[in-house]
């Protein structure tokens, strides 16, 4: 019973996602790119390397690396903790 | 515990430290071709885990131990933190040593180039530590995960 | 409308990963759908950034004379892969411990809090 009601709404739920991807831009022309191009232009001279992805990874958005840095480590806590063996 | 065939074992013992050299190689030049520190060292945790599944996780105790996995990620995370606060005469995070002429100083050619190793201020060195980091992560999943699988499945058929 | 194929295509892997999630009742099944859902997220978050005809933005020997995609899209889809990987390691490992207490990885037999 509760199952039949959560298939109709993900039946509702996929046709609307699929009138969504068909009423989007044409595939190619994104909307605003000021400031992708601000970064093509002055990575280079700004930070002297020539991978633009990891200059924005690492020194234009710095902070969202060491977020995910943190939250490996957790993860990786967490994991530990499950699988002690307590002695008695 | 449940060891290989002697094909594998084999194939194995040859192959590991090319994959390893490979993962090392995408990490170091990070800043000129595609790739990074997060790419590269989930290439390198994939030669640790063709080691566990080749020898299981008793067998792989000569090769790799938890210990050392957990200090070189600890490493890896604090110096990524203190280049982090080198910078902070001006503001966190600043690049205080791209253009200067010290280690990692040099300018790169404006427009289309080969690369030169010796550029990249802090980026580089970041990409290294974040390396170390995600490398040593995977590796201790990896093991603690096997680990507790042969524990439960020993348990399962004594009972 | 079939220009627009890379969107349909997140379309079906979300709605298949919640299919999943609804009607299967083994965990590793359940797990594998959430899985499905991060994957649908992160091709949609590629996308966005496309423009024809462009190359990759790197400089290191780049062909002359064409424009580059945007980059950012793709600084924000690595920090979202790598969340992705700590997710399925927890969620394994809970499984894990599932199993070793009560024998079995049906969730219509896991529902009372057992000591």
């Amino acid at each position: 019973m509760k199952k039949t009601i959560f298939g109709i709404a993900l039946i509702f739920f996929i046709a609307f996602m699929i009138l969504a991807a068909a009423g989007m831009r044409p595939f190619g022309e994104p909307a605003f790119s000021e400031m992708d191009d601000y970064y093509i232009d002055n990575a280079q001279s700004e930070t002297g390397a020539n991978n633009v992805v990891t200059t924005i990874v690492f020194d234009y958005r710095g902070f969202d690396t060491l977020g995910e840095a943190t939250v490996l480590f957790t993860a990786v806590l967490g994991v530990t903790a499950l699988f002690r063996e307590v002695s008695k | 515990m449940n060891e290989m065939s002697r094909i594998v074992r084999t194939i194995t013992t040859l192959i590991y430290g090319f994959i390893m050299i490979y993962g090392f190689y995408i990490i170091v030049h990070g800043h000129l071709t595609p790739g990074g520190g997060f790419q590269g060292g989930a290439i390198v945790a994939s030669a640790f885990a063709l080691l566990v599944v080749t020898y299981g996780n008793q067998g792989s105790k000569k090769f790799l131990s938890e210990d050392i996995f957990s200090l070189i990620e600890t490493t890896g995370l604090v110096l990524f933190i203190a280049f982090a606060f080198f910078g902070l005469g001006i503001t966190f995070f600043y690049n205080f040593m791209a253009n200067s002429g010290g280690l990692f100083g040099n300018s790169a050619v404006a427009g289309i180039n080969a690369g030169d190793l010796n550029t990249g201020g802090t980026v580089t060195i970041m990409n290294m530590a974040v390396g170390l980091e995600v490398l040593a992560a995977f590796g201790v999943i990896i093991l603690t995960m096997s680990a507790g699988s042969e524990i439960i499945s020993k348990k399962k058929e004594n009972s | 409308m079939i220009g627009n194929f890379p969107y349909l295509a997140v379309a079906l892997l979300i709605g298949l990963g919640i299919y999943t999630l609804i009607y299967k009742r083994n965990l590793i099944k359940i797990a594998i759908g959430i899985t499905l859902i991060e994957n649908g997220v992160n091709l949609f978050l590629i996308t966005l950034g496309y423009r024809k005809g462009a190359i990759a933005p790197i400089f290191t020997q780049a062909p002359e004379g064409l424009k580059m995609v945007l980059p950012t899209p793709q600084a924000l889809t690595l920090t979202s892969i790598v969340i992705g990987v700590a997710t399925t390691a927890l969620i394994l490992s809970v499984a894990m411990i599932i199993f070793k207490k009560y024998g079995t990885l049906d969730t219509d037999e896991v529902r009372r809090l057992k000591e």
